[in-house]
């Protein structure tokens, strides 16, 4: 460095400077264009509307934040989401670990064929899936309800959270098990003492993943759903005679949550490093 | 020892059993399910693309091969616009991810997972709402536009939504972590070693850049690209709430046919020429841009 010409050094470091500007300044840029939407779902939850269509600033309001479940057949889809993501998230929670824990701790015929199944299921397309799993339905004369909802909203999870928990089994020690079967505990008792309490943090994630897919889908669930609406295919119909402003706030609630979770997760987390690290240092 | 000596003979032939049918018995209920409700669809789905007949006097097996190439040549523009609009949305969205994921991984510091976490904040609102929200933005009378035309910046006539522009802008932003966060990870893990050493071979940043950074960070494109484009081009949510009638895509007509035209064979064989066209893409697309080729030659 010392060799170049001072010119050179110093367009070099203006360069670099606005350089230095350009990247934060555009990813920045970036974060308002993902949070746009949201911002407008936040702010039009104040909106003093008359009437259900809810695109037009007529002024500030907290009357639907008093009055968050004031649509009646809106409370009932979201009930009717929280209810079939509960049982889906917990029933593929329950599959999708005990698949995790196979393939990590065994070697066995099939392991292959499972993983591409898994891989398959996670790449298929959403509407394709949705569209098989009616055909089938009608094949089978089921009649589509709650239930099929669940069926699907399972199907589709598993492998999410199979990976999740498999991710967190990488490094698992087989020997604890082992020492805990040696000393006389059941396998019930050592997945219960020892397995389950050292992967518990990627089962929660996988569990709030599943969770959170299941609430959320609107395609396949659309196809099997029948008459029964969840909150997203109740949002969606909605859209044609106008969104009541109660969507934004219950969204809002639901945003908020998540921003809850996720940032108690990420404290917890580096709480846990921290203490990790000093546990090492000693 | 005299208490141990009886004990562990008959645990040993038991225990040697369950650890051969362990492994079986764990992945059962998942695996049925995923058998029961994820391959068999896809059998009673190839099954209902070879009927014939109609809703009211019922369908019937018929090995009706005309389902397809009806169903081909009736939506073959609905079947490009799905591939346009999907990848022309996987296009943007890489090249908009690419720059700030390279900013957080190298130069956001300690703020690096904050920086992660606000990327995927806003998808933890409904999918649904965050499409109508953009619906709402780009209206013609809608609070973007509005003001800039009563200003007269722009003509009365313009618009956004119910073009393929509003199409591809939403769908590029619906799987917009898909593509930044394993466009992320490969930089992130690059040797930060090997950047000083081209430095240090007098490489300028544009060269360090072109025959360092952006080679190692292939692979992660290579994933962004599959996880953006696959649902990318089956989405029609986007093209229905942020599109026109000019703007259908191919995910929207299998579900009229199915929800609204009760077409089941038709939409039976939509969905499957749509399943093998993607699973074709995917072949062709591993063997010409497999990563290990990349990294190879």
């Amino acid at each position: 460095m010392a060799g170049k010409p001072r010119s050179h050094a110093r367009t070099a470091n203006w360069r670099r400077r606005l350089g230095s500007l350009v990247l934060p300044g555009y990813t920045h840029l970036v974060m308002l264009w993902l949070f746009a939407p949201i911002i407008v779902m936040v702010i039009f939850g104040f909106n003093d509307t008359h009437g259900r269509l809810n695109i037009v600033w007529t002024g500030f309001t907290l009357k639907w934040f008093a009055d968050p479940f004031g649509v009646t057949a809106l409370t009932n889809a979201v009930s009717m989401s929280l209810v079939t993501a509960t049982i889906g998230a917990f029933i593929s929670t329950v599959l999708g670990t005990m698949i995790a824990l196979a393939s990590h701790r065994y070697a066995f015929r099939g392991k292959a064929l499972l993983d591409a199944i898994m891989i398959m299921n996670i790449a298929a397309s959403e509407v394709v899936m949705g569209a098989a799993l009616l055909t089938l339905f009608i094949a089978g004369n089921v009649p589509l309800g709650p239930v099929t909802i669940v069926l699907a909203q399972v199907m589709f999870s598993i492998p999410f959270v199979a990976i999740t928990v498999r991710a967190r089994l990488v490094g698992f020690d087989n020997s604890l098990e082992e020492a805990a079967q040696d000393l006389g505990a059941s396998p019930l008792t050592t997945f219960m003492l020892v397995t389950l309490p050292i992967i518990f943090p990627g089962v929660l994630a996988a569990a709030l993943l599943a969770f959170a897919l299941c609430l959320d889908d609107y395609v396949i669930t659309s196809f099997v759903s029948g008459n029964t609406l969840t909150f997203p295919l109740w949002v969606y119909g909605a859209t044609r005679l106008g969104v009541p402003p109660q969507v934004n706030v219950i969204g809002t609630f639901i945003f908020l949550a998540g921003v809850v979770l996720a940032i108690s997760f990420a404290v917890i987390r580096s709480w846990r490093n921290r203490q990790l690290a000093r546990e090492s240092a000693l | 020892m005299a208490v141990g000596a009886r004990a562990p003979r008959q645990p040993a032939l038991s225990s040697r059993l369950g650890r051969a049918l362990a492994p079986y018995l764990l992945i059962l209920p998942g695996g049925a399910w995923m058998l029961l409700f994820f391959l068999l669809p896809i059998v009673t789905l190839a099954i209902t693309s070879l009927e014939s007949g109609d809703f009211i006097n019922g369908f019937n097996f018929t090995w009706n091969f005309g389902n397809y190439s009806g169903g081909l040549s009736l939506y073959s523009t609905q079947f490009l616009h799905a591939v346009e609009f999907g990848g022309a949305a996987t296009v943007v969205a890489l090249v908009v991810s690419y720059p700030a994921a390279y900013w957080i991984a190298f130069h956001a510091g300690p703020r690096k997972s904050a920086y992660l976490l606000a990327v995927l904040l806003p998808f933890f609102v409904s999918f649904v709402i965050r499409t109508l929200s953009w619906g709402m933005l780009l209206s013609d009378n809608g609070p973007l536009f509005a003001p800039l035309k009563s200003a007269h910046l722009l003509p009365l006539e313009f618009h956004v939504l119910a073009t393929p522009v509003a199409v591809t802008g939403g769908l590029a932003y619906t799987f917009f972590p898909f593509m930044l966060l394993p466009v992320y990870a490969s930089l992130e893990k690059i040797d930060r070693g090997l950047v000083e050493a081209a430095q240090d071979l007098f490489a300028s940043k544009f060269e360090v850049f072109r025959r360092v950074i952006f080679p190692l960070s292939v692979p992660g494109v290579f994933a962004g690209v599959l996880l953006t484009g696959i649902p990318a081009v089956a989405d029609y949510v986007n093209q229905d709430l942020l599109g026109g009638v000019g703007t259908t895509m191919v995910g929207r007509v299998i579900e009229t046919q199915f929800q609204v035209n009760i077409n089941y064979p038709l939409a039976a064989s939509l969905a499957f020429i749509f399943m093998l066209g993607l699973l074709a893409t995917l072949i062709l697309y591993q063997r010409l841009f497999g990563t290990e080729q990349i990294m190879g030659g």
